[in-house]
């Protein structure tokens, strides 16, 4: 796939995803002119874009989606629910068009193109047929008619029309081709600079056979053009045959006295260019028969002429000027806001640029091996207590961390438009099911590294389903449980303690205890008369083969989704938790850490080695006062605060000093101390992950470089904590074995 | 016309399976060890390295390699030795190591680097049964150099992520639950 398709593939993805959430409004709320305009936007984009890389069967598609959005736009055809998940459905489709082009497939398949046909032929039977009297023509009638070339009709032009296309006449002269010119090569030319809308062709000047030179040029043509150049650029094109042709450009907006100038200069008659005109789109039928209507009076007023062609439309034009000489206030207003959006949105695309991932990799990892430079020049500058030496070094070594924070921060993206995803998700299959569920975001701003983002969709995507396939119970039983009909899904994100917390909560029907205790049982997970907690029982979901769905649907019930839910967010390195409360609702929050992100973290020592613990989590530190009891607990103002040594955990050799410092983290509500040497300070740290072979390693979180150089550890509390904790119970469970025995 | 071509291209093979390969030969308590050179990316001087608590002793810990952490295996260890002794020659040979997709860098520990030979296909023989006081896996083959066998190393098995996760993930367990029985006491 060439570098072209690619960038088409890209950006046509992410106009269809506008689309389809300006659709997904659309839906709930009164369309407004803007949202509409938007969608249309996306599709134009998207059908220009496939134009200019020749991709046949998405143009062909998207045409008459946007023919229908036109009109849509226009105001001649209503919105219904019908028509939005018609038009949902060719976002799909487009989605699989897109899918098939990026395969590198010349054509979609059989069965693709039945859908896709079958989609147009459902758009073109219901919503591209105008029943009702064509809105221009009663507008004319009103004297309102609109000024703009856009408000053509499309079936009227028999073409696509566009409101800010550019109308282009040009006449070849006679001598062209025996300078060496096609014309037609022009035109292709053209149709590469931009779109080529419509284009007539203007044989009135060929003479007959016997007459007819063939190397002389006779043609003529009308084009109606979309481009986002200028008229210069246009202008350009033609460059070559500039003396040799007739070149007229009306540019967008025109006014239609600016056509019928230019019917009236141009050397064809006029009733024909006029047809010409109405054809290429540039002019609608009712505004050609109203100038016509003109006309006639006029030369009928005035008898003393001959009422030939170079007279008479100087009097249409002078007619449909005068007749539409106010042009209605809010047209023009219209105009000028659509003409302010346009430039606002091309301004919001400037604003972006695309890189590639690894190239950010690259530039951060140098932003690191320059700080940890920076840091070994600043110690020889203090060596060296040259003053001015320090200060530069000190001033360098600031900005470097700056640029080493701004770096980082090129990484981190929203997670915003991974939920938003769901809106489609939730949608979709609300209706499936038959169930009002609303989708409710919170924390769409909460940032996160772009890795994290990417992988978290699907474990998000099974719980999403599975909150509402199993988790919210249909309409009927809720209003007899006296909820509110309408279910709730909460997706919501948060940052907390150096993690982030992603949460699915349902104010479904809970998880049924019992029953998920009678399904392990069942499935031989657990043993009978194995004594477990309730959190223990509702973990059993996450095992492998597990499902209480008593009948496959096509959504969930499969038993693997649970299962591989939590596989992949191990992967990540986070842990997914779940609360219920059968008849309340179920949350699964997910707690994943800040891969390669920079945290805030707080330097510890224990002898020779250097840890880090996320500042998030530190409550406070106090120093551990000899006089403690060997027992890991102290009186932290009235209250009992369980502490663990770092040096016994880690096995660290070596006597412990005089004075030891404890560190008092919180994780997730619980509260701990931890025991260090010496307590160094804040410390922003980058986190470098470790390889492969410490994957199984729980309580350190990952690692860092410090400005020494040398390697430092990151602690993961809850592990750190979990881990003591399970290794006490089993420990304290071999003693009780042993004094058995 | 192709059978032209097939053999040619056997030929070049094989003659490129015969070229002389280059080794890295480095000694480890007193023995002499030798690596592919295709292998080593870099050797540099053993340095500060942040041990990783919880992990068995073949992982000596890890080193900051200019700005990427790289893990440290003491190779003596791994082979179920006793831990390398840091002398003035110590050395890290920088390894990289493909596995699938997957690209990474690992250290190995050596007591010193010797020099780069060149060992002739033919100047290697197979590993034998037993006798080498290592796994046989971790042999590649025994080089031949100046009539004395040399034991050139199988990266791939003897730094292979996959073994050294699982030993290591086993060494955590024990730990947990010793340093529970330490705190309960």
């Amino acid at each position: 796939m060439d570098e072209l398709t690619s960038v088409f593939v890209q950006e046509s993805r992410e106009q269809l995803a506008s689309m389809e959430s300006g659709l997904l409004v659309l839906e709930h709320q009164a369309p407004q002119p803007d949202d509409i305009n938007a969608i249309f936007r996306a599709a134009h984009t998207i059908k220009g874009a496939s134009g200019v890389i020749e991709c046949h069967f998405i143009e062909a598609f998207m045409h008459k989606v946007e023919n229908v959005l036109d009109r849509l736009r226009n105001g001649q055809i209503q919105l219904t629910s019908r028509l939005t998940e018609l038009l949902l459905q060719c976002c799909d489709h487009l989605g699989h068009l897109i899918d098939v082009l990026e395969a590198g497939n010349p054509e979609p398949d059989e069965s693709l193109q039945t859908a896709g046909e079958a989609l147009l032929a459902e758009l073109s039977r219901n919503y591209l047929q105008s029943s009702d009297p064509d809105p221009d023509a009663r507008s004319m009638g009103e004297g309102e008619a609109s000024l703009i070339a856009h408000s053509v009709d499309v079936l009227a032009a028999g073409g696509v029309l566009i409101g800010d296309s550019w109308h282009i006449s040009v006449r070849f002269g006679p001598n062209v081709m025996r300078g060496g010119m096609d014309p037609l090569s022009f035109l292709r030319y053209l149709g590469t600079q931009g779109e080529i809308l419509a284009i007539e062709t203007l044989p009135d000047a060929m003479p007959v056979a016997e007459l007819m030179d063939p190397e002389t040029c006779y043609l003529g043509f009308e084009i109606k053009y979309q481009t986002r150049g200028t008229k210069a650029d246009i202008e350009r094109v033609f460059a070559f045959v500039q003396d040799e042709c007739e070149l007229r450009i009306i540019p967008p907006p025109a006014k239609i006295s600016e056509y019928l100038q230019l019917i009236k200069e141009l050397p064809e008659e006029d009733m024909r260019l006029g047809e010409i005109l109405v054809r290429t789109g540039a002019l609608t039928q009712a505004e050609l028969d109203a100038g016509l209507e003109a006309q006639k009076a006029a030369s009928l007023s005035e008898q003393n002429q001959d009422g030939d062609a170079p007279q008479a439309p100087v009097q249409i034009g002078d007619i449909l000027v005068e007749e539409h000489q106010v042009v209605p206030k809010e047209l023009v207003e219209a105009a000028a806001s659509r003409q302010a959006q346009i430039s606002t949105k091309k301004a919001a695309d400037a604003r972006l640029i695309r890189v590639q991932a690894d190239k950010l990799d690259q530039l951060i990892d140098l932003v690191g091996e320059l700080v940890i430079a920076g840091a070994s020049a600043n110690l020889l500058a203090q060596r060296s207590g040259q003053t001015e030496l320090v200060e530069s070094t000190s001033i360098l070594s600031r900005l470097v961390e700056n640029i080493r924070d701004s770096a980082l921060q090129l990484r981190m993206v929203q997670i915003g438009e991974t939920f938003n995803r769901f809106n489609r998700v939730v949608r979709d299959m609300s209706h499936e099911l038959n169930k009002d569920i609303e989708l409710i975001i919170t924390g769409a701003d909460t940032e996160l590294d772009k890795t994290v983002v990417e992988k978290i969709g699907d474990p998000l995507m099974h719980l999403v389903r599975n909150a509402l396939d199993h988790g919210i119970e249909p309409t009927a039983l809720r209003i007899q449980r006296n909820k509110p009909a309408k279910g709730r899904l909460e997706l919501n994100a948060f940052h907390d303690s150096g993690s982030i917390v992603i949460q699915v909560r349902d104010d479904g029907s809970g998880l049924p205890v019992e029953k998920i205790h009678a399904k392990a049982l069942e499935r031989g997970l657990i043993q009978a008369g194995q004594v477990l907690s309730e959190q223990e029982i509702i973990n059993l979901i996450f095992e492998p083969g597990f499902s209480t769905a008593s009948e496959v649907t096509n959504i969930s019930g499969r038993g693997v989704g649970m299962d591989v839910v939590r596989r992949n967010i191990q992967a990540l390195r986070g842990t997914v938790e779940v609360t219920t409360q059968e008849g309340e609702g179920t949350c699964f929050s997910i707690r994943l850490p800040l891969t390669l992100a920079i945290i805030d973290g707080f330097l510890v020592g224990v002898d020779k080695s250097s840890y880090v613990i996320p500042l998030d989590m530190v409550i406070e530190c106090i120093e551990l006062h000899a006089d403690q009891t060997d027992r890991n607990f102290l009186n932290l103002r009235g209250e009992v605060l369980p502490f663990v040594r770092l040096r016994d955990i880690f096995e660290i050799e070596g006597t412990p000093p005089a004075r030891e410092n404890i560190v008092i983290v919180q994780y997730a509500g619980e509260k701990a101390g931890i025991v260090v040497d010496q307590l160094m300070g804040e410390f922003q740290t980058v986190i470098k992950p470790l390889a492969a072979i410490f994957r199984h390693l729980r309580g350190i979180g990952g690692s860092t470089i410090l400005g020494s150089g040398e390697v430092a550890l990151i602690l993961d509390i809850q592990a750190l904590i979990q881990r003591c904790v399970r290794g006490e119970e089993k420990a304290l469970k071999q003693q009780a074995l042993l004094k058995a025995g | 016309m192709g059978q032209l071509t097939s053999t040619g291209k056997a030929a070049v093979r094989a003659a490129v399976a015969d070229a002389p390969q280059q080794y890295l030969t480095f000694t480890l308590g007193g023995e002499m060890f030798a690596l592919a050179i295709l292998n080593v990316k870099e050797i540099i001087e053993f340095g500060t390295v942040t041990e990783i608590p919880m992990m068995p002793k073949f992982i000596r810990g890890v080193i900051n390699l200019r700005g990427a952490v790289v893990p440290v295996i003491d190779l003596s260890c791994r082979f179920g030795g006793l831990p390398t002794q840091v002398d003035r020659r110590t050395c890290i040979v920088i390894v990289e190591l493909n596995e699938g997709d997957d690209k990474h860098d690992v250290g190995i520990m050596v007591d010193a680097v010797s020099e780069v030979l060149e060992i002739s296909a033919t100047e290697i023989e197979p590993p034998p049964l037993f006798g080498a006081k290592i796994r046989t896996d971790f042999i590649e083959g025994m080089g031949k150099i100046e009539g004395r066998f040399v034991i050139i190393l199988s990266v791939s098995k003897v730094l292979s992520s996959e073994e050294m996760a699982m030993l290591s993930q086993a060494a955590e367990s024990v730990a947990a639950g010793t340093v529970a029985a330490t705190a309960t006491e």
